[in-house]
C-alpha cells in the first residue's frame, strides 16, 4: 500500500507532525495483553466492588429486574455498531426503535412529543429549564430542594453563564414542594418551576397544584422524573409542560451511573425549542411509510452557535434498551411491576418504623423513603454489610437538616427476608 | 452500469414488519412477575387521587416473546452497522467494536455497581476510573483529567467551562471564543452555552489556521481558540506551536477538539504541543460502540493550572492507600452529570487500551493513516481533491466533476449504498462545498478498501454515463427516498391507535 500510495515508509505519512513533536518510544501505558488477560484484569476489579450483596440503593439509581432479551436484542451489531441514522435507507431499524420509542414515552408521560433522548436525567433536568427560558424569554427558575440534589448542581454549573437566577424552595413536613414558599417565589419574571415526583425522598407531588401557581404567574412547569417505574401506577403530570425523565430503571443496568439515558417530553406546541433528535415519520417515492430524523434546523450541525443545544452523540441505545424493556412488560406489566414496588416499600415502612422514624408519612410514596435514626447512618450501614446488605443513602451530605438521614428504596428485587433483617438495624 | 459491477452486495429477502403496537393485542404477556413476598397493598388507599386508572394506562404493546425477538430482529436487519461492512463516515471514527468489551462491561460486580454504594467496596471501579486516567493522561500529554462528560459535545462544554473558570479567576472571563470555519457545529453551539460569542475564524487555502489572520483577531477579548486537529479535512496544524504562542501572549488559551485523535494517538501528544485543554472522543478513538447515535463519553484532560476547576468529584487515593471521591473542591465548575459519567464506556475504552498497549496504539494510528491516504490516492482525479495538502487519518473530496452532470455529493451516497457500502459524510466540512468526507479507520482490510475504491470508481462512470442511476439511487434498499421536508412541515412525531383505523 506504501507503494502505491507513492511514499518510502510510514513515517512519511505523518511528515506534517514536526519531528520533535512526536513520541520518541513507546507511551507510558500497560503492555498490550491478550484477551484473556482482559477479561482476568476486569474479572479482578469486578470482585473488588460489591458482589452478592442485597442494595437498598437508589437516590436515582434503581434495581429493577432486567429482562435477558433486552442484552440479546441490543447486542446484535446492526444496532449496536450503527451511528446516527444519517441515511435512513439503511438505518430504519434505529429509525423505527426511536419512533417506537418516543411513542412509548409520550403514553407513559401524558405528554404529546418526546425526543430521542439526551445525555442523563439530570442533563434533561438541566436542557428543560433552558427550553423553558427560551420559550418564556425569562431566565429566573425556581427549583424545588427535594429535586435530586447532583440534577440541581448540573443545572447550576449550566445556568451560571446563561444568566439564569436559580431560587431554591424548600418541602414541607410531608417531604412535598412547600406550597406556600413556592407561590411566593414564583414572580412574572420566573420562566419555570422545576420539581420531581417522585421526589429525591420518594414522595409523589401533586403536580396539578404546582402547576397552578406556576402557570398563574406565565411560568412553566417542568416535572423531573428518575423513577420511571412509578409511572405504571402513579398518574403522569399532565399537568406539566415539560417532562425530564431518567429511563435507567426500564432496563439499563445501575453500572456505577452510567450510561444512562435522558428524555425530554412535551406539549407540541412547544417542539421547535426542544433540543435533541426527533424521528419523524414520512413516506418514500412510492409511498411506502418510513423514517427519517427531522426538525434539525434545532441543531447544532444546521444551526451552530444558534441551536438549542450543543447536543450532538446521545444516549440511542440506551434507548433501544429502555424500548424492549416497555415492550416486554405492556400495558399491564408495567402497572403490575410498579404495584410490586409499592408492597415492598408499604411493607418495608411499616418495619423500619418499628425502630427507625419513617419521616415524610403524610404524603404519598413510592418505592423510597427517608429514616431517621438516632444512630449514625454510616455506622448503621457499617453493620449491615456484615449481613451482605447495603444499606440506604446517608443524607448527611445533602440535607444536614434531617440529621442521620438515609434514603431507602425498596424495589420488586427486594427480598423480605432483607427488608427484616435491615428493619432491625435501622435505630 | 449493470449489477455486475456491484461486488459487495446481492439484494435478498428481508421481512416486513409493522410497529410493535400495531402488533398489540390484549392479553398478551411478555414477562412474569413472582409472587409477592410481603402483603399486596390497596393502590388507591396508598395513592388516593395519584393512582394511575386503569382507563388512563399507558398504552404499552402487549406482544409475546417471540414476537419481540422477531420484531427487533426484523427491523435490525434494516440496518447497516460496523459489523457489516465499512462505514466511512468522516470525523466520526466508525471502527471495529471488540467482543471483549461488551463482555467486561456487563460483568456483575461492574455493571452491578450502585454508584452510591460504599468507596470500600467500589474499589474495582474506582481503580479502573484512575488507570483508564493515567492512561489518557498520558496519550494525551496532559495533566489532569475529569472522565465525566457524557460525550463529545458535553466534552466540549465542560473543557470551554474550565477556561472561563480560569480566566475568571485572573480577573476577567473575555467575550469571544475563535472557531475555525472548518469546525464541527459543536464548537460554535458549546461556545454560545458557556456565554461566549463566536468569532469565525477564516481558514487558509491550505485548509489550515491561516497565522497572520489568528495574530491579528486574538485580543484581549478572546478567551480561547477551538482548534480541531487534525482539522475536518483531516490536515495536521503543523504551526500548532506557534498558534498556542499567539494565543498565551495574549493570556488567551488552547482548546484542543480531539474527535480526530486517531490520527494522532502514540505518535504526538497535543499537551506537549501548547494545546491547553482538550476533549476525547471514547467512542472514536477508543472504540466504545455508537449504538445508533450513542452512548458516547467524552473525557476532558487539561494541563495543570485547569486542574482546580476539573468537576466534582475526582478519585484521589487515601491515607489508608485506598481509593475514594473527593468533593471538596472549592474551584471546581461544579458538576456536568450526574454520578461520574458513562462509566460502562470507561470500562470499554481501557479494556481497548489494554488489548493494543503502546506499540497497539501507534499502530492502530498508522493503519488509520495509511488506510485512508490509500483511498486519498486511489480516488484522486476521479473526485476533485479541494485541499491538496498532505492529510492524516480522512480524505475530503468534492462532488465539483459529478456536478458537471447534476450529481451531488449526496447522490454520490446514496449510489454507494447499492454497492454494499455506508455512505462517507455528506456535506460537510462546511469549507468544501459538495464535500465528501471518508474516513476508513485502522479497521478496514486492503480487500475492503479496494472494493469500496472499486465501487466510488464506478459510480464516478454512472455519472458520466447514466447519471439518472445515480439521482435516483439507492434502488436495493426496502425503501426508496424519503420526503423529508414532509417530515418537517407536518411532524409525526409518534403513533396513534386512530392513524390506524382510518388507514384501514
Amino acid at each position: 500500500m506504501l507503494r502505491e500510495i507513492g511514499v518510502r515508509s510510514i513515517d512519511d505519512l505523518f511528515a506534517p507532525i514536526p519531528p520533535d513533536s512526536r513520541v520518541s518510544g513507546d507511551l507510558n501505558i500497560p503492555r498490550q495483553m491478550a484477551e484473556s488477560e482482559i477479561f482476568d484484569y476486569f474479572r479482578q476489579r469486578s470482585a473488588e466492588n460489591a458482589l452478592g450483596y442485597t442494595s437498598f440503593l437508589g437516590a436515582g439509581a434503581y434495581y429493577h429486574y432486567r429482562p435477558v432479551v433486552i442484552d440479546s436484542l441490543i447486542s446484535r451489531g446492526e444496532f449496536f455498531t450503527a451511528y446516527t441514522p444519517y441515511q435512513p435507507e439503511i438505518a430504519q431499524g434505529t429509525l423505527q426503535a426511536i419512533f417506537e420509542f418516543q411513542t412509548m414515552i409520550c403514553e407513559l408521560t401524558g405528554m404529546e412529543v418526546a425526543n430521542a433522548s439526551m445525555y442523563d436525567g439530570s442533563t434533561a433536568a438541566t436542557e428543560a429549564v433552558l427550553m423553558a427560558d427560551r420559550i418564556t424569554g425569562r431566565t429566573g427558575a425556581v427549583i424545588a430542594r427535594s429535586v435530586h440534589p447532583e440534577y440541581r448542581e448540573v443545572l447550576t454549573t449550566y445556568a451560571k453563564n446563561q444568566g439564569m437566577s436559580l431560587a431554591e424552595v424548600g418541602y414541607q413536613e410531608n417531604g412535598r414542594v412547600d406550597l406556600a414558599a413556592l407561590d411566593e417565589a414564583v414572580t412574572d419574571k420566573t420562566s419555570c418551576v422545576l420539581i420531581q415526583s417522585p421526589n429525591f425522598f420518594g414522595t409523589l407531588e401533586d403536580a396539578a397544584a404546582i402547576a397552578d401557581i406556576a402557570h398563574k404567574k406565565g411560568a412553566l412547569l417542568v416535572v423531573a422524573i428518575a423513577e420511571a417505574v412509578s409511572l405504571g401506577i402513579v398518574r403522569p403530570p399532565v399537568e406539566a409542560d415539560i417532562v425530564a425523565m431518567e429511563a435507567q430503571s426500564f432496563g439499563v443496568p445501575v453500572g456505577f451511573g452510567g450510561p444512562y439515558a435522558g428524555v425530554i417530553a412535551t406539549k407540541e406546541k412547544f417542539v421547535r425549542q426542544m433540543p435533541g433528535r426527533l424521528v419523524g415519520e414520512t413516506v418514500d417515492k412510492q409511498g411506502r411509510r418510513g423514517f427519517v430524523l427531522t426538525l434539525s434546523t434545532r441543531e447544532q450541525h444546521i444551526r451552530r452557535e444558534k441551536a438549542t443545544s450543543n447536543i450532538c452523540t446521545n444516549q440511542a441505545l440506551i434507548a433501544l434498551m429502555a424500548t424492549v424493556f416497555m415492550t416486554v412488560y405492556g400495558r399491564e406489566g408495567i402497572r403490575e411491576l410498579a404495584q410490586q414496588n409499592l408492597a415492598k416499600t408499604a411493607y418495608a415502612a411499616e418495619e423500619f418504623g418499628r425502630k427507625g422514624k419513617v419521616l415524610f408519612s403524610g404524603a404519598p410514596r413510592f418505592n423510597e423513603f427517608v429514616v431517621q435514626t438516632k444512630d449514625d447512618s454510616r455506622a448503621i450501614n457499617d453493620r449491615l454489610l456484615d449481613r451482605k446488605i447495603v444499606g440506604g443513602f446517608p443524607l448527611k451530605r445533602f440535607y444536614p437538616e434531617l440529621g442521620n438521614a438515609s434514603l431507602w428504596c425498596f424495589t420488586e428485587l427486594s427480598p423480605r427476608a432483607a427488608i427484616d433483617a435491615a428493619a432491625k438495624e435501622v435505630v | 452500469m449493470s449489477d455486475r459491477d456491484i461486488k459487495k452486495a446481492t439484494t435478498h429477502v428481508n421481512q416486513n414488519e409493522g410497529l410493535i403496537m400495531e402488533k398489540s393485542s390484549p392479553g398478551k404477556k411478555a414477562y412474569k412477575l413472582p409472587p409477592l413476598d410481603v402483603p399486596d397493598v390497596n393502590v388507591s388507599k396508598i395513592l388516593g387521587k395519584l393512582e394511575r386508572k386503569d382507563e388512563e394506562a399507558a398504552e404499552l404493546p402487549e406482544v409475546s416473546e417471540i414476537e419481540i425477538i422477531r420484531h427487533f430482529t426484523r427491523i435490525s436487519t434494516w440496518n447497516y452497522g460496523v459489523d457489516t461492512g465499512l462505514y466511512p463516515l468522516g470525523s466520526c471514527t466508525m471502527k471495529y467494536n471488540a467482543r471483549i468489551n461488551e463482555v467486561v462491561a456487563r460483568m456483575d460486580g461492574l455493571a452491578g455497581a450502585h454508584p452510591y454504594q460504599p468507596e470500600k467496596l467500589s474499589q474495582g471501579a474506582m481503580k479502573i476510573l484512575q488507570l483508564l486516567s493515567e492512561c489518557l493522561i498520558e496519550i494525551t500529554g496532559m495533566d489532569a483529567i475529569t472522565l465525566q462528560p457524557a460525550a463529545g459535545a458535553h466534552g466540549e462544554l465542560t473543557g470551554i467551562l474550565l477556561v472561563r473558570a480560569y480566566l475568571e479567576s485572573q480577573g476577567n472571563p473575555r467575550k469571544k471564543i475563535l472557531i475555525p470555519d472548518s469546525a464541527h457545529g459543536t464548537n460554535p453551539a458549546t461556545a454560545a452555552i458557556a456565554g461566549y460569542a463566536v468569532e469565525n475564524l477564516k481558514s487558509n487555502e491550505k485548509g489550515m489556521v491561516d497565522l497572520v489572520a489568528l495574530e491579528k483577531q486574538v485580543t484581549e477579548d478572546v478567551a480561547a481558540l477551538m482548534l480541531t486537529n487534525p482539522s475536518t479535512i483531516g490536515v495536521y496544524e503543523s504551526d500548532i506551536h506557534r498558534i498556542a504562542e499567539i494565543l498565551h501572549r495574549k493570556g488567551a488559551l488552547l482548546y484542543m477538539d480531539g474527535a480526530n485523535m486517531n490520527a494522532l494517538c502514540g505518535k504526538t501528544q497535543p499537551g506537549k504541543n501548547g494545546v491547553d485543554v482538550m476533549h476525547l472522543n471514547l467512542h472514536k478513538t477508543f472504540s466504545t460502540p455508537h449504538g445508533g447515535g450513542g452512548p458516547g463519553s467524552g473525557p476532558v484532560a487539561c494541563k495543570k493550572i485547569l486542574e482546580p476547576f476539573l468537576p466534582t468529584p475526582v478519585v484521589v487515593e487515601k491515607s489508608d492507600g485506598t481509593l475514594g471521591f473527593e468533593y471538596n473542591r472549592p474551584h471546581s465548575i461544579g458538576r456536568v452529570r450526574a454520578f461520574y459519567g458513562n462509566f460502562g464506556m470507561h470500562v470499554r475504552a481501557l479494556a481497548y487500551i489494554l488489548a493494543n498497549g503502546p506499540d497497539g496504539l501507534r499502530q492502530t494510528t498508522e493503519d488509520a493513516v495509511l488506510n485512508a491516504n490509500y483511498i486519498r490516492k486511489k480516488l484522486e482525479g476521479i473526485y476533485e481533491l479541494p485541499y491538496k495538502t498532505q492529510t492524516l487519518h480522512e480524505v475530503v473530496f468534492n462532488d465539483r466533476i459529478q456536478q458537471l452532470k447534476g450529481v451531488k455529493t449526496g447522490d454520490v451516497a446514496k449510489r454507494l449504498i447499492d454497492y454494499g457500502f455506508h455512505s462517507y459524510t455528506v456535506s460537510f466540512p462546511l469549507i468544501v462545498h459538495g464535500a465528501m468526507m471518508i474516513e476508513p479507520t485502522e479497521s478496514e482490510s486492503k480487500e475492503e478498501l479496494d472494493l469500496f475504491i472499486d465501487a466510488m470508481k464506478s459510480i464516478a462512470k454512472e455519472c458520466e454515463e447514466e447519471p439518472e442511476t445515480v439521482l435516483n439511487a439507492p434502488h436495493t434498499t426496502r425503501i426508496s427516498r424519503l420526503d423529508e421536508v414532509r417530515a418537517a412541515r407536518q411532524p409525526i412525531l409518534r403513533w396513534k391507535k386512530q392513524a390506524k383505523s382510518a388507514a384501514e
